[in-house]
């Protein structure tokens, strides 16, 4: 029995899901639809959502997914063509953002250049009538929780990338808005900084336990900041899980291929058994996959590349394994990069860790062994959810032209 | 080495000579004529004679403080219709931006007097706007417009919109539309946006704008000739009066001094209470 991404998306409410039932945000049936003369572009389409109080939640996908419309809309700069945002169960749907109880850091920080670090940060308290006392003494504390408290009195552009960073998130965070909105904070800032705000940004909302909303593109900020992940692609959520579950268990193809490497195998399912399956490849080797599957169904399975063993012998039968040719090699030092040509042209990618027992270096050219546990062909939900089993075993040709359809 | 050290002085050579050669040069001798005795037929003589300023400045106080007056006016009007005009502009012109400055611009390709002139005609006591009030009354018969203070002070805010619209323009174009997202998002109201973030971020373009408008504004004489008739004269109708017609060159001199001098003073004392980062901190808070 597998699951569909619906059911698993029920399945991964956030563990930190407190007491309080009302999620932080949601979102019922929003979509966001821009007209430009005759054209219409559906920027975000129908999207459901329920955002965990406390909750670290990402909105990942490629530019132009809708992940941006969409925290637009949460923050009240752009109203929902259809649908409705509630913020901790209130409808908010067409509340400017002054009268939301949310806050942003955007992407390009949007410091004010005219005012001094302190200034800034004060400036949500100022507007909603915090007193002068109150307000110089939350200031100095958030300037302390992100490590700037000496740079009070310094302009934006006297800072550093990731100092002023750090004071636009303080901005925010001052305000102790019910949840904190981040386009893609870190996307100005070198490597190495951007490393080090991820680990910092998780301490500082472990710290204030606000709910925060991340807007990315980079799946491996997702995957490390994120209780909860969102992937989007053209306006709709493809999959809702932890990063656990959208890197091992991707609901579509679109999600395998986007969160990390994946090799993307197509077969026919054959002969259940023991829980599991055997897949029929298209190059007529026979894998194993940790799912019983319909005999004759359409499978789309994916192997991640770190799971692939590469050996020159024959490894074990019990194993899935798969023959072919070396065509590249990339020597990273601690590892080893292959790509790995199958017979019938797919091309197979193996992470290998430069281990000490890890000898055999496979050259360009040379024949190989690829073998995986069998629970790590894992098999792609969309595909034989979405496809009725044929009766008869299909001709390969046939489903070929299925496969890309 | 040497020679390569010298290519920017040499490539600058020619602009400073023309600033030596056409401003230093005859403010040098305007200053020195401003100082001399005598008249055209017997020639001027050298007499260090600082009573022409006394002189010029007691006769003609009234005409140099009304080009004041005229000028700093102007300049309010240009503001108060140029800003929403350069806002409108930068913030929802979309991709029509250079269509729209380009509209802002087109008046300059017709002759500064003919444009004038072409307003003399469309406020005259019977003209397009006038003349359609009074026929359907809506203005009483009598109504004039031209002649008069306003008169010259919409002429000058006419002739010098551009000025003040496009500096204004160019800050607001250059500044991050996020910010007055972030302003709205930290609960300001639209007023409070305006004034604590946009107003302080285009204040160096309303700083420029003022200095473009104000300085032609108060020395120019076409407005106060064309639109202003006989009660209205500002400074530059005195200088030129002064020059052309009585050829009292020391006594023109000497008001021009004047005139540069008290500039001068108000762009310097205007840029102490704008321009300066630490007014600038006072107005945020």
């Amino acid at each position: 029995m597998t699951i569909t991404a619906h059911e698993r998306a029920d399945m991964s409410r956030s563990p930190i899901a407190g007491t309080d039932p009302t999620p932080a945000i949601s979102l019922h049936g929003v979509s966001k639809v821009y007209r430009s003369g005759s054209e219409t572009v559906t920027a975000v389409r129908e999207v459901d959502l329920n955002i965990e109080r406390g909750e670290f939640f990402s909105l990942l996908g490629p530019s132009g997914c809708g992940k941006t419309t969409t925290m637009r809309m949460i923050a009240g700069f752009d109203d929902p063509t259809d649908g409705e945002v509630r913020l901790t169960g209130n409808d908010v749907t067409g509340v400017p953002p002054n009268h939301r109880d949310v806050n942003m850091v955007f992407q390009s920080y949007a410091l004010f250049p005219h005012m001094s670090v302190h200034d800034n940060v004060a400036f949500g308290l100022k507007r909603s009538g915090v007193a002068k006392r109150e307000i110089s003494g939350r200031v100095g504390e958030m300037l302390d929780l992100v490590e700037l408290g000496d740079r009070a009195g310094h302009k934006p552009a006297q800072l550093s990338g990731g100092q002023q960073q750090r004071v636009a998130l303080a901005r925010a965070l001052v305000n102790r808005p019910s949840a904190l909105l981040l386009d893609e904070p870190l996307g100005a800032l070198d490597l190495k900084l951007r490393q080090s705000m991820q680990s910092e940004l998780k301490r500082i909302q472990r710290e204030v336990g606000i709910t925060f909303v991340y807007v990315t593109h980079d799946q491996g900020e997702a995957l490390t900041m994120s209780d909860r992940i969102a992937v989007m692609n053209e306006g709709i959520v493809e999959q809702l899980g932890s990063p656990a579950e959208v890197y091992e268990r991707p609901a579509t193809r679109f999600v395998a291929g986007f969160i990390g490497t994946s090799n993307l195998l197509t077969g026919t399912a054959g002969e259940a058994r023991d829980g599991g399956s055997d897949v029929r490849l298209a190059d007529d080797h026979v894998v194993r996959a940790g799912t019983a599957l319909l005999p004759g169904a359409a499978v789309d399975m994916t192997v991640r590349p770190e799971k692939i063993r590469i050996t020159t012998h024959e490894p074990d039968a019990a194993l899935s394994r798969v023959r072919g040719t070396v065509t590249d090699t990339v020597y990273l030092g601690s590892a080893t990069h292959y790509t790995v040509r199958l017979a019938d042209g797919t091309e197979i990618v193996v992470f290998c860790q430069n281990t000490s027992d890890a000898l055999e270096v496979a050259e360009a050219g040379s024949a190989v062994w690829l073998s995986w546990q069998p629970q790590h062909s894992y098999v792609l939900p969309e595909a034989h959810a979405s496809r009725p089993a044929p009766h008869t075993p299909a001709d390969p040709s046939d489903e070929e032209t299925h496969n890309h359809a | 080495m040497v020679k390569r050290k010298l290519v920017p002085y040499l490539l600058a050579l020619p602009g400073w000579s023309w600033l030596a050669l056409f401003f230093v040069a005859p403010i040098a001798g305007m200053l020195a004529l401003s100082l001399t005795t005598g008249d055209v037929i017997t020639g001027f003589r050298q007499t260090f004679h600082v009573a022409n300023y006394v002189d010029a400045i007691a006769t003609y106080w009234e005409q140099i403080s009304r080009s004041l007056l005229y000028g700093g006016s102007a300049t309010v009007v240009c503001l108060l219709l140029g800003f929403p005009m350069a806002y409108w502009i930068a913030f929802r012109g979309g991709k029509h931006k250079s269509t729209y400055l380009l509209l802002i611009l087109l008046p300059f390709f017709v002759s500064f007097v003919l444009r004038t002139i072409s307003w003399k005609f469309t406020l005259s006591d019977n003209g397009v706007v006038l003349g359609t009030l009074k026929s359907i009354g809506l203005a009483p018969d009598d109504l004039a417009v031209l002649n008069s203070a306003p008169a010259v002070v919409l002429g000058l805010a006419y002739n010098f919109l551009p000025f003040m619209v496009l500096p204004i323009y160019a800050v607001l174009e250059r500044m991050d539309p996020r910010l007055v997202e972030a302003a709205y998002d930290l609960y300001a109201t639209r007023t409070q946006a305006f004034l604590r973030v946009i107003l302080p971020i285009a204040l160096p373009g309303v700083f420029a704008g003022g200095l473009m408008t104000f300085i032609p504004t108060s020395a120019d004489y076409v407005n106060a000739s064309v639109l202003g008739g006989t009660h209205n004269t500002m400074v530059g109708n005195i200088i030129r009066t002064e020059y052309l017609v009585n050829n009292a060159y020391p006594t023109a001199a000497a008001i021009t001094f004047t005139l540069m001098g008290l500039l001068l003073l108000g762009i310097f004392s205007y840029a102490r209470a704008l321009g300066t980062e630490r007014v600038m901190e006072v107005q945020a808070r």
